[in-house]
């Protein structure tokens, strides 16, 4: 296993070539793109150019039908995947939260460690309060995910993804479904975490967000990558005929 | 005031040869009674817990990978959904039934079989309900959203810990309403259980009216009565659980 081998100056997510099709519908067309340790990249794109497939590839919710993703070296799409020990590495954050709606704040955060890592129930409700203290929700512990709002529903699925410890987390369009108002709270934490040097690979629609943050910006359109570069380059010295429409569009 | 309660009724009996309460001053008919009772209460329990059982274990094979194992539940649902079960309780007993094994006694001589006629009534009726309840369960299952299962499986859990979890807890929830009718309709249809001669409520009370014709309003009275009083705190039990397992903020 080549596993052993990864070192972290090898990309932690690699990418190479993947295809992926629904039924006759090819959704990614051969998409290559490598994140390193600590990087933060942002994938943005016209709705339907496959950017939730792709990074759900990533943990392996989509399989592939060709190509290659590593994680740490590992290979995601093989009959030998350890899922439990991905699913270790990468969190997920998704747009509509998909907190546990009968579980309080606390709970849903508490809950993978104890299942999932065997914990004990007092260390993980002790990394799961500081975690909800993280993103600064404390006081909100009790409240069971239909008491709390939007951004603060989303804060707590971010501190669940956390609660894991992984290498990497994966954001698909997490602030897409809150009111303006609280978009800022969540992007808030997300740059918390990107400081303190999270690998971070974010699908989003927020390009002031992106250009802030991100290492790197990747623009995916029909299944394939068309351009990508610095946030610098990236938006003020578009070349595709293509990325220049989108970014008119939404600027 | 004992004395007094079964005297009254001895002397209504008296006066009005219809309303031969005899149960309330004879105790041997008392004990047929409250053996009745307890059998239907036990027979009910069970097969409420059996029942559960296999709702929540056939709505877990039925979202199997294997199509055998599938359409195995597929099978069961449809035979035991659209066959009377007053037949199904005679086939399992008269058909099965034969071919059970026995243990012969310690005189050498009688045979009894491992499965009494209590055991074929409760695995009869389990089987019965049950195959509603993974109905039930099914359709509280689909109600949990495949999001809220993708983001437990995205934390690492396995398919069994996402079903344990996340979507029993959920399904049960959703499922309370069509759970609660079919337990009532279980609770009354273990009566049935009468034609393979286990003593429950109703056996009893038929061979107390056969005994004693001049007490067959008073019985059905009291059958009426006992299975309001049965059936009223199943409904209770569940509704307290409804209340109990609410989430605050969370519709449906
Ligand atoms: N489970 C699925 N089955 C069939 N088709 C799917 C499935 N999931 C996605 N698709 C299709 O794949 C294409 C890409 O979808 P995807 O969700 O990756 O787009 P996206 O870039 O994330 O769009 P958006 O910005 O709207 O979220 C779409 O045409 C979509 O209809
Ligand atoms: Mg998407």
């Amino acid at each position: 296993m080549p596993n052993d081998n990864w070192t972290p100056d090898q990309p932690l997510v690699s990418i190479k070539d993947v295809r992926k099709s629904f039924g006759s519908l090819e959704v990614l067309k051969g998409v290559s793109l490598d994140v390193m340790k600590g990087e933060v990249i942002c994938i943005i794109g016209p709705s339907g150019s496959g950017k939730s497939t792709l990074i759900r590839c990533i943990n392996a919710l989509n399989d592939i039908q060709a190509g290659s993703i590593t994680v740490e070296g590992q290979e995601v799409h093989t009959e030998k995947l350890d899922k439990l020990e991905l699913r270790k590495k990468v969190g997920m954050v998704f747009q509509q939260y998909n907190l546990f709606p009968h579980k309080t704040a606390l709970e849903n955060v508490m809950m993978a460690p104890i299942k999932v890592l065997r914990k004990s129930k007092a260390e993980a409700e002790q990394t799961a309060r500081a975690l909800i203290k993280k993103v600064r929700l404390d006081g909100k512990e009790g409240a069971y995910p239909g008491e709390l709002s939007g951004g603060q529903q989303q804060r707590v699925a971010i501190a669940r993804s956390l609660a894991m410890n992984p290498d990497v987390m994966l954001f698909d369009e997490v602030t897409a479904a809150l009111d303006p108002e609280t978009v800022k709270e969540v992007l808030v934490t997300i740059k918390d975490l990107a400081q303190e040097g999270m690998t971070c690979i974010l699908v989003t629609h927020e390009m002031g967000f992106a250009r802030e943050i991100a290492d790197h910006i990747y623009f995916t359109d029909r299944g394939v990558i068309v351009e990508h570069g610095p946030p610098a380059t990236f938006f003020d010295n578009a070349q595709d005929p293509r990325t220049k429409e989108f970014l008119s569009q939404i600027l | 005031m004992l004395e007094s309660f079964s005297d009254f009724f001895r002397e209504l009996a008296d006066q009005y040869p219809r309303w031969n309460f005899i149960f309330f001053y004879e105790p041997v008919q008392w004990d047929r009674i409250m053996k009745g009772l307890r059998y239907t209460v036990v027979l009910s329990v069970a097969c409420v817990i059996f029942s559960v059982i296999i709702g929540v274990v056939g709505a877990w094979l039925q979202g199997s990978s294997n199509r055998f194992v599938r359409n195995t539940v597929q099978g069961y649902i449809q035979f035991f959904r659209n066959t009377p079960p007053f037949v199904q309780l005679l086939f399992f007993y008269f058909a099965l039934g034969q071919f059970t094994p026995t243990i012969v006694g310690a005189d050498g001589w009688t045979e009894t079989p491992i499965i009494s006629n209590v055991g074929w009534a409760i695995i009869s009726l389990s089987f019965f309900a049950g195959a509603f309840n993974v109905e039930i369960f099914r359709a509280g299952i689909e109600a949990v959203p495949e999001s809220t299962q993708e983001a437990a499986f995205a934390l690492g859990f396995s398919r069994f810990q996402v079903y344990k979890e996340i979507v029993l807890p959920l399904a049960f929830r959703v499922s309370l309403p069509s759970l609660n009718n079919n337990l009532v309709n279980l609770v009354k249809t273990s009566t049935q259980a009468m034609a393979i001669a286990v003593p429950e409520l109703l056996y009893q009370c038929v061979s107390i009216w056969n005994d004693y014709p001049s007490a067959q309003y008073p019985t059905m009275l009291l059958l009426f009565c006992s299975f309001v009083f049965l059936v009223g705190i199943l409904v209770l039990g569940m509704h307290r659980w409804e209340q109990k397992s609410r989430i605050p903020g969370y519709g449906g």
